[in-house]
C-alpha cells in the first residue's frame, strides 16, 4: 500500500480502515511518528520490514550501518545532536545482541533512542530457536522500559508509547521486539493520538513551596555555584539557566555532559569539574556554600570521594528523575521536575547578588593553576590539536569524543558555546562510541539544517573498535572531521600504569597492531591525512576543511608520555587534586 | 518549617560521625538506619513486570525476604507486597525508582503507616496415633485448619502475622515437617484511604519534559 493513501494529520496520527501486515504498520508508524532517520541492519527476523520499507518508500531515510553497535550509538549521536529520538532496526538474535552496548551507553546517559529488535515467531519463543535471544531480558536492566509485541493490533500503540517513554521525563532508552508472525500478521491501522500509559507520568513544573524555600537558599547564600549536568540539556533549559546565573552573579561548573548549557567564554563560567576538571572548579565545590545542582546526578566522577565533596554546602538539586534526589549526595531542598520550568519560576523569585568577593577568590585558585600543558617545538601536543580545533571553529561546531585522555583534552581544552554541541560517551565511557555518533550526529544536523560542522575526536584504540562505519559516512557523503590521536597506545589505561602501577605497562602498547589510518581512510572511501610535527597541524586542519563532499580523517601522532592533569585520583577527595607532575611514589601510595 | 533551621548539613554530619565527633539527638534523626520495610505495589499485569520490579531490587544487592503477588478486583492490575531489611535512605530511593517505572500505578511504603499483615502457611506434618491429639491441640491453638489427612500425615492451613507462623512452625518442628509452604505476606493499609506523603511530589504531571511530544503540539 502505499504511504500517500494514508492520511497524515497535523499531529502526526494516521490511521486506515483496510488491514495491512504487521510489517507495513511498522513503516507507517515510523512515519507517523515523524521519524526521518533510521539506523539499521536487515536479518531473517526483519526481513519483512525491510521488504515492507523497499515496496511502501517512506519518508523517513534508512540508514545501512556496518555493526549494530554503531547503530545504536549513531542513533544516540543523533538524539543527542536534535533533542530528537534516535531509532534503529535490527534483527533477532545476533542483530540485538549487538546493540547492547549502545542500549546501556544510552542507558547510563540518559539518551532517548528506540531499538526495535526482530524477533522468532511467537510459537517458537523459548525454543531456541535459530537466531533467538532472550532480548527483552537481556536488556531488561539497561532499558528504561521494554517491550515485546504479541499481537498485530497492539503494534502500532506500542510503538507510540516506546517514543513517548524514551522522549518524556528522563529520556532513555526502549526496546521493541517484534516477532515475526506479528510482522506477517494482518490488522487495520491506527497510530493513536495519546501514548495511554496508566502507571506513567511525567513531572513537570515544580512544587511552588520548595521554589520559594530554594530562592531563600540562594538569597542567604554568600558563596553560591551553579553544577550543572546533562539534564539541563535534555530538558531544553540552558538560556534559562544562563539568565539565571547572570541576573544572580552566581558561577557556573558544568559536568561532561552540562558541556555547551552555559557559554564557556562567560566571565561566570568555571568551566568543568571533577575528576579531570579544572583546579579551581572543584576548589569552587569545595569552598561553596549553596550548591545548586541542575540535572546533574553526583556522579563519582563527578565528587570522588562524597563524604568530602563540597563540606560547606547546602545542597538544592533540581531534577527531573525523583530517584535521583539523595541518591548520592543528600539534597537540602529537591525541585522535581522539568528543569526548564523550574528554572524559569525560580528566575522572578531570585534578585542580583554581589558575589564579587567570591569570584575574586575563584578568580585567584584559577591563577594559582592555570589549565597549561607543555609545548615542544618537534612533538605535537594532543592539547595544542584540541586548540587549533577550537581556534578553526571558534566553538561553532559539534564535538563528538570517544573515550580516553583525547576525551579529557577536548573537554579542558575546547571551549562550548552552545547547547548540543559536545556529545561523548560519559556514563558507561564505551571506546567505539566516538565515530558512529558523531555519524549520527551528522546525519541530524543535516536533517535538522543545523550548519555545523560535525568533528570526532578519537584515540587510536577506541577508533578502530567502531571504524568500519568510515564507509557509511562516506556513502553519505557526510563532511566528518575526524581527528586521530595517535599515540600508539591505549593511553588512559598507560596513565594510570604510569601513575599507580609503577610504569607496568601491560598489554597497551598499540604499536604492532595500530593500522596505517591514512590507508584505513583511503580504502573506506574517505580522505586521509597525517601530521607528525607541530608546523603541519594547521595546514592538516585547513585541508580536511576544504573537503565537503566526504569525511576526513586527520591522523596526528602524538608522544604517548602525555597525561591528563589535573587529576583527582578514583575515590579520593575533590580537594586532594593532583595539579601538575608530582611526586608519582606519593600519589602510588594513596592510589 | 524545621528544616530551615537546619543548621548542618548532610555532608556535615556524615564527616561528624566518621571522626566520631558527638552528634545531636535531632542530627541523629537524620542518620540512616536499617530496617525492614514493607512496601505495597499496585502493577500492570503484563509480561516481565514483576521481573522489572524485582531486577531494581537485586541490582542494589538488596534480598527481597518475601514477594507475594496476586490479581486485585482489576484483571489488568495485580498488587505485590515486598518485605525487605536494608538502610531507610536507600529504600526510599528504590521505592522512588519503583514509582518511576512505567509498569507501576502506585508504591506505598506501609512500614511507618498503621497497616495489618498476613501469611498464610500450609505444612505437612507425620503423625502416629500417640501424637495425633497434641498436633491437632496445637493447630487449634493457632487457630488452623486441616485441609488434607492421610494414614501418615496431615495438611495444616495456619494464617498469621509471620511472627505467628514462624511460631507455629517452631512448635510443629519436632513432630517430623515434612514440607512447608507459605504465601510470603500480604498487607494492606488500615484506614479507608491512604495518601503516601510525598515531599518531592511535583505541582503537576504529564507535560513533555523532552523535544515535543506528538500528542501535545
Ligand atoms: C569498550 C571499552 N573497553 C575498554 C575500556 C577501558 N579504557 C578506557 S580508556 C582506554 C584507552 C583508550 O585508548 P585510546 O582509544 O587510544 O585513547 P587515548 O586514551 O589514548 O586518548 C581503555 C582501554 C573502555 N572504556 N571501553
Amino acid at each position: 500500500m502505499p504511504s500517500d493513501t494514508i492520511e497524515h494529520t497535523a499531529n502526526g496520527t494516521a490511521a486506515t480502515t483496510e488491514t495491512m501486515t504487521g510489517a507495513e504498520i511498522f513503516v507507517h508508524a515510523l512515519d507517523a511518528e515523524g521519524v526521518d532517520t533510521v539506523f539499521g541492519h536487515p536479518g531473517g527476523a526483519v526481513i519483512k520490514i525491510y521488504d515492507a520499507m523497499e515496496r511502501i518508500q517512506p519518508r523517513f531515510e534508512h540508514v545501512l550501518v556496518r555493526h549494530e553497535q554503531g547503530g545504536t550509538h549513531a542513533a544516540e549521536g543523533y538524539a543527542k545532536a536534535t533533542g530528537g529520538v534516535g531509532t534503529v532496526l535490527v534483527t533477532s538474535g545476533p542483530g540485538a545482541t549487538n546493540t547492547v552496548t549502545g542500549i546501556a551507553d544510552a542507558y547510563m546517559d540518559s539518551v532517548p533512542i528506540v531499538v526495535f529488535t526482530g524477533q522468532v515467531p511467537t510459537h517458537l519463543i523459548g525454543n531456541d530457536s535459530f537466531q533467538e535471544t532472550d532480548t527483552v531480558g537481556v536488556t531488561r536492566s539497561i532499558t528504561k522500559h521494554n517491550f515485546l509485541v504479541r499481537d498485530v493490533n497492539e503494534l502500532a500503540s506500542t510503538i507510540r508509547q516506546a517514543y513517548h517513554i524514551a522522549r518524556t521525563g528522563r529520556p532513555g532508552p526502549v526496546v521493541v521486539d517484534i516477532p515475526k508472525d506479528v510482522q506477517m500478521a494482518e490488522a487495520p491501522f491506527a497510530y493513536p493520538e495519546t501514548p495511554n500509559l496508566e502507571g506513567y507520568s511525567v513531572p513537570g513544573k515544580g512544587a511552588p513551596k520548595q521554589i520559594s524555600r530554594a530562592a531563600r537558599m540562594i538569597e542567604e547564600a554568600e558563596r553560591p555555584l551553579l553544577y550543572v549536568g546533562g539534564g539541563t540539556i535534555n530538558a531544553d533549559a540552558p538560556d534559562h539557566l544562563t539568565k539565571l546565573a547572570r541576573k544572580t552573579n552566581i558561577p557556573v561548573t558544568t559536568t561532561l555532559h552540562g558541556l555547551g548549557a552555559f557559554p564557556e567564554t562567560d566571565d561566570l563560567s568555571l568551566g568543568w569539574l571533577g575528576m579531570h576538571g579544572f583546579y579551581h572548579a572543584n576548589q569552587a565545590v569545595q569552598h561553596a556554600d549553596l550548591i545548586i545542582a541542575c540535572g546533574a546526578r553526583f556522579d563519582d566522577r563527578v565528587t570522588g570521594k562524597v563524604d568530602a565533596w563540597a563540606p560547606h554546602a547546602k545542597i538544592i538539586h533540581i531534577d527531573i528523575d525523583p530517584a535521583c534526589i539523595s541518591k548520592n549526595v543528600y539534597a537540602d531542598c529537591a525541585l522535581v521536575g522539568n528543569a526548564s520550568d523550574i528554572l524559569q519560576q525560580l528566575l522572578p523569585q531570585v534578585g542580583p547578588k554581589d558575589t564579587s568577593d567570591w569570584l575574586a577568590q575563584i578568580d585567584a585558585w584559577r591563577e594559582e593553576c592555570p589549565q597549561t600543558y607543555d609545548t615542544s617545538d618537534d612533538t605535537i601536543a594532543p592539547q595544542f590539536v584540541v586548540e587549533r580545533l577550537y581556534e578553526k571553529t571558534k566553538g561553532d561546531a559539534v564535538m563528538v569524543t570517544d573515550v580516553g585522555q583525547h576525551q579529557m583534552w577536548v573537554a579542558q581544552f575546547f571551549k562550548f558555546g552552545q547547547t548540543r554541541s559536545h556529545i561523548t560517551s560519559g556514563g558507561l565511557g564505551t571506546m567505539g562510541f566516538g565515530l558512529p555518533a558523531a555519524m549520527g550526529a551528522a546525519f541530524g544536523v543535516r536533517k535538522r539544517g543545523r550548519d555545523l560542522p560535525v568533528v570526532c575526536v578519537s584515540g587510536d584504540g577506541g577508533f578502530v573498535m567502531n571504524g568500519q562505519e568510515l564507509s557509511v559516512a562516506a556513502a553519505h557523503g557526510l563532511p566528518l572531521k575526524i581527528a586521530v590521536m595517535n599515540n600508539n597506545f591505549l593511553g588512559m589505561v598507560r596513565q594510570w600504569q604510569s601513575l599507580f602501577h609503577d610504569d607496568r605497562f601491560s598489554h597497551t602498547d598499540l604499536t604492532a597492531t595500530n593500522p596505517d589510518f591514512v590507508k584505513l581512510a583511503e580504502a573506506h572511501h574517505c580522505v586521509g591525512l597525517r601530521a607528525t610535527h607541530p608546523n603541519e597541524v594547521d595546514d592538516v586542519i585547513d585541508e580536511a576543511w576544504s573537503v565537503n563532499d566526504r569525511p576526513v580523517l586527520m591522523e596526528f601522532q602524538v608522544p604517548k608520555e602525555e597525561m591528563v592533569f589535573p587529576m583527582v585520583p578514583a575515590g579520593a577527595a575533590t580537594g586532594d587534586m593532583i595539579t601538575e607532575m608530582f611526586n608519582k611514589d606519593a600519589i602510588a601510595k594513596e592510589g | 518549617m524545621s528544616d530551615d533551621e537546619q543548621t548542618l548539613t548532610r555532608q556535615q554530619i556524615r564527616r561528624k560521625r566518621k571522626f566520631g565527633e558527638p552528634i545531636l539527638p535531632e542530627e541523629e534523626a537524620e542518620t540512616d538506619q536499617e530496617n525492614r520495610h514493607i512496601i505495597a505495589v499496585r502493577l500492570a499485569n503484563s509480561i516481565g513486570a514483576l521481573n522489572r520490579v524485582t531486577n531494581l531490587f537485586s541490582a542494589r544487592g538488596f534480598n527481597l525476604e518475601s514477594v507475594a503477588v496476586g490479581e486485585t478486583d482489576d484483571p489488568e492490575v495485580s498488587r505485590l507486597t515486598l518485605a525487605t531489611t536494608g538502610n531507610d535512605r536507600i529504600v526510599a530511593q528504590i521505592t522512588r525508582q519503583l514509582d518511576g517505572l512505567v509498569d507501576t500505578l502506585d508504591v506505598t511504603d506501609l512500614t511507618d503507616a498503621e497497616h495489618v499483615e498476613r501469611e498464610l502457611c500450609l505444612l505437612k506434618v507425620r503423625y502416629t496415633s500417640a501424637t495425633r491429639s497434641e498436633v491437632l491441640d496445637l493447630k487449634d491453638i493457632f487457630r488452623g485448619r486441616v485441609v488434607n489427612v492421610t494414614p501418615e500425615t496431615m495438611i495444616f492451613e495456619v494464617t498469621g502475622p509471620t511472627k505467628k507462623i514462624n511460631a507455629f512452625i517452631g512448635m510443629m518442628q519436632k513432630h517430623g515437617i515434612e514440607e512447608v509452604a507459605r504465601s510470603g505476606r500480604v498487607a494492606m493499609h488500615r484506614s479507608l484511604e491512604y495518601e503516601a506523603p510525598n515531599p518531592l511530589a511535583s505541582s503537576d504531571s504529564e507535560v513533555s519534559a523532552n523535544g515535543t511530544d506528538p500528542s501535545a503540539s
